[in-house]
């Protein structure tokens, strides 16, 4: 470093870097977890559903669950790859070299949160062109699926960081995941359009933050949406914002990190 | 107690961590450091000895930044790890009393990863020599899961000073390590000093701060009780104990010898003088002289010097 205000940048890339390796370790389960999953969501929605509904607002039924099979996996993905980044070195007790380390919370945020957005958005790559081999996939804003992209997996990422320092076991560790995020994201239109439900549920469905980006990343494929795009966008800068604040307390109090 | 005046003469311009006013108070209410102040020189080893739950590993987690101190100041090499956190805790390196190390990592990857952490660009040739001076060379590219208790003990070591630390934390070092283990962490000390790096310990091996330490620091209920060169303690607290094997056991100590602080043991059958060491007239002579008066025989008789354990243990009892 080369001074006191200096960045710590070698200190963030090391732990940006063994993120990834972790990772690396095990390339084939986290490389073959997602395309057979996807064969199996478009064997399943696409195959036996998609031959009852051919078309969902002009879009063929197996393209049209593309990008809600994409966003369900940033989902889950960069929750549990935030959590366990965290969760494991307090489990393991490696967390004094992090808090003991000439490092700001935010440089360690960042770097953890680089790695776990990297590794969401590869997976994301990964089921997107394991569509491919499937239905035609179009994508009409490109930028925007990549924006979105991003976005989602850093906001969930930060979303998993906070739920891996809470967590005090491994039980608590998936509990969030499990219990609010999955069922959230079922619900949230991934394989469906909420204009095909009726009242009250359309209505309900709209408290579902999931909702939100599963539309807004759809539109970025086929320039449709459930909900405006702006207001998607809004909400998913809202709640990166509301993580960050989440963490920047966790931190300055030193909550479950520092006694 | 002198320990008001031994800490305050502890300061000095030349202190690499200086330790002031501070206090840990947990949640629970309990207070972990009350008050606590010390000041420690550069270059030199210092061992810090105290029972269980006296404060010891809060003190140092306070000074590495995993624990938050409640108040007080902490400088290490002039710089606050409070507002200036980010050079002080650059010169400091902990070895904790756990082992806690990723067990899928190699050891040189581990190493290597503690330096970056700490904003140190790559050096192969300072880990190389590091690994070798620890004789972990041999397992560089050995995964640390496969690894023995020891190995991992130096492992955690290695990682500690990987990025040169000038300020050095060995919370228990030696807890449940064979003896050549011990042997080799003293004389990686040692050479640690001769190049400079300050050395804070701590301890339950009473021998090893008297063997290793320059200085010995006693806390105990969170209050620095102590701190005094380890050779002045010695000096200042150290009795000496003359102790007589009777050839006859004696019932009681008569009262002709009541000018001597003298004990019966072993069922009389021996008798024990302590006596100042630094005192110019030990009262050996005239005591040997008067048990021959009285036609008191001995058939062997020995000397001890009162170990540091002996001093701490007293300390502790002064204390309470």
């Amino acid at each position: 470093m080369r001074g006191p205000r200096a960045i710590n940048h070698i200190g963030m890339w090391m732990i940006y870097r063994t993120e990834m390796a972790r990772t690396l370790r095990t390339i084939w389960q986290s490389v073959a977890t997602p395309v057979i999953t996807t064969a199996l969501y478009f064997i399943v929605f696409g195959g036996a559903i998609g031959s009852r509904i051919q078309n969902v607002g002009g879009v063929r039924y197996g393209a049209f669950i593309v990008p809600g099979l994409i966003m369900l996996s940033l989902l889950t993905q960069s929750i549990s790859n935030a959590s366990i980044a965290i969760y494991f070195p307090k489990f393991i007790k490696t967390i004094f070299e992090i808090l003991s380390a000439p490092l700001s919370s935010l440089e360690a945020v960042f770097a953890y949160i680089a790695a776990a957005a990297t590794k969401s958005i590869a997976i994301g790559c990964i089921i997107l062109a394991t569509a491919t081999f499937f239905v035609p996939v179009h994508i009409l804003h490109p930028a925007w699926m990549v924006a979105f992209m991003v976005l989602t997996s850093v906001a969930f990422s930060l979303f998993g960081f906070i739920i891996g320092i809470w967590a005090k076991n491994f039980e608590q560790l998936a509990i969030v995941p499990s219990l609010l995020v999955t069922p959230l994201t079922f619900l949230g239109g991934a394989f469906y359009s909420i204009d095909m439900l009726p009242q009250p549920w359309r209505t309900i469905s709209l408290f579902n933050p999931v909702v939100y980006l599963v539309s807004g990343f759809r539109w970025s494929f086929y320039g449709a949406a459930d909900v405006g795009v702006g207001i998607s966008l809004a909400f998913t800068g809202g709640f990166v914002a509301l993580c960050v604040l989440v963490l920047w307390w966790m931190f300055r109090t030193g909550y479950r990190l520092k006694p | 107690m002198a320990a008001e005046t031994s800490i305050a003469s502890t300061t000095s311009a030349a202190s690499i961590l200086s330790i002031s006013a501070v206090t840990k108070r947990y949640q629970s209410g309990l207070v972990a450091l009350d008050n606590v102040s010390l000041a420690i020189d550069e270059g030199e080893i210092f061992a810090l000895l105290g029972p269980n739950g006296a404060g010891k590993t809060t003190l140092i987690s306070i000074v590495c930044g995993i624990v938050t101190m409640t108040s007080g100041q902490i400088l290490v090499d002039g710089h606050d790890i409070t507002s200036d956190s980010r050079l002080a805790r650059a010169k400091v390196g902990l070895v904790p009393q756990e082992i806690a190390l990723d067990i899928f990592a190699t050891v040189w990857n581990t190493v290597c990863f503690t330096r970056g952490l700490f904003g140190q660009r790559a050096d192969p040739v300072y880990i190389e020599r590091l690994l070798r001076d620890l004789s972990l060379w041999e397992k560089r590219k050995t995964r640390v899961i496969e690894l023995s208790g020891g190995m991992k003990r130096r492992v955690m070591i290695a990682k500690a000073l990987s990025h040169e630390p000038r300020v050095l934390f060995l919370d228990e070092p030696t807890a449940g390590v064979d003896v050549n283990l011990r042997r080799d962490m003293w004389a990686l000390v040692r050479n640690l000093r001769k190049k400079g790096v300050t050395v804070i310990l701590t301890t339950h091996y009473i021998e090893e701060a008297e063997e290793m330490a320059d200085r010995i620091g006693v806390i105990n209920d969170g209050k620095i009780i102590l701190v005094e060169e380890t050779a002045k303690l010695m000096q200042k607290l150290g009795k000496r104990r003359l102790t007589l094997v009777l050839q006859l056991p004696m019932e009681t100590i008569p009262a002709e010898l009541s000018d001597w602080a003298l004990e019966l043991k072993d069922n009389g059958q021996r008798l024990s003088y302590s006596f100042d060491a630094n005192a110019e007239t030990t009262g050996i002579p005239q005591l040997l002289n008067r048990l021959s008066e009285m036609r008191i025989d001995f058939k062997d008789l020995e000397t001890t010097r009162s170990s540091l354990e002996d001093i701490f243990v007293k300390l502790l009892e002064d204390a309470a």
